[in-house]
């Protein structure tokens, strides 16, 4: 029977989404130890560079996929009502989608 | 007639239960996930602000000379350094590497105390 709320994809979803922000992570910092922009200017240019843009909106995706399974997993274990579980999961779910679209809106208006 | 489930030991003194580090580590590894959780719409807004245009990202800058800001983001850098650790020893136990009660204690205490240090770091670079 296939469980939807089990089984190996929200645990691979859970560590490819981790790797990849970490990959991500480690690029920031490393550009910001060796040529941090020093203006708004310089930082909204980073930041609308194409490579730079894409890669952010990828991790964002990962960041709002990787927070979906933590907290539903997170639910899942404290919240044992059938209703009040749909109820929380629902909020959590239409937050982090409201959250996706703005970040792309954000990301979206900076592109050079 | 039903019967009831045996009873099974309860035991819920927090002071005198032994948290074996590695219990500290992993539930602070949650603890520290739902914290960023909730702080995403934060950080969004402070992207926002640093790119909407130079005005916000005057606001912004404005906004984080003060005192609670860089406490709040203190905290927050402490909570993403437990996580991404912890996270990282997590997948390195996937694979088989550090899995080993002894290896496994003292990866525990290296995320416990790397997260804080790294904290430290962050204190010292913001105040």
């Amino acid at each position: 029977m296939r469980r939807p709320l089990g089984g190996l994809t929200p645990w691979l979803v859970q560590r490819l989404s981790a790797v990849f922000m970490l990959a991500f992570i480690g690029f920031v910092l490393a550009n910001f130890l060796v040529d941090p922009p020093a203006s708004y200017e310089a930082w909204r240019a980073w930041m609308g560079n194409p490579g730079v843009s894409v890669a952010a909106l990828l991790s964002f995706a990962a960041l709002l996929m990787h927070a979906w399974v933590g907290l539903r997993d997170v639910t899942l274990d404290y919240v044992k009502p059938l209703a009040a579980r749909v109820a929380v999961l629902a909020l959590i779910a239409t937050a982090l989608l409201g959250a996706g679209a703005w970040v792309f809106r954000i990301l979206w208006l900076v592109r050079a | 007639m039903s019967r009831r489930a045996p009873a099974r030991p309860v035991f819920f003194k927090l002071n005198q239960i032994q948290m074996p580090v590695g219990a500290l580590t992993s539930i602070v590894h949650r603890v520290t996930g739902v914290i960023l959780a909730i702080g995403i719409p934060f950080c969004f807004y402070a992207m926002h602000l640093s790119l909407d245009s130079a005005q916000s990202y005057e606001r912004l800058t404005r906004m984080a000379s003060n005192g609670l800001f860089k406490f709040a983001l203190i905290a927050f850098i402490w909570a993403l350094s437990h996580h991404l650790l912890a996270g990282v020893r997590h997948m390195l136990m996937d694979i088989g590497i550090g899995s080993h009660l002894s290896d496994a204690r003292r990866s525990a205490w290296t995320v416990n105390v790397g997260g804080v240090a790294m904290a430290l770091m962050a204190a010292g670079v913001v105040l």
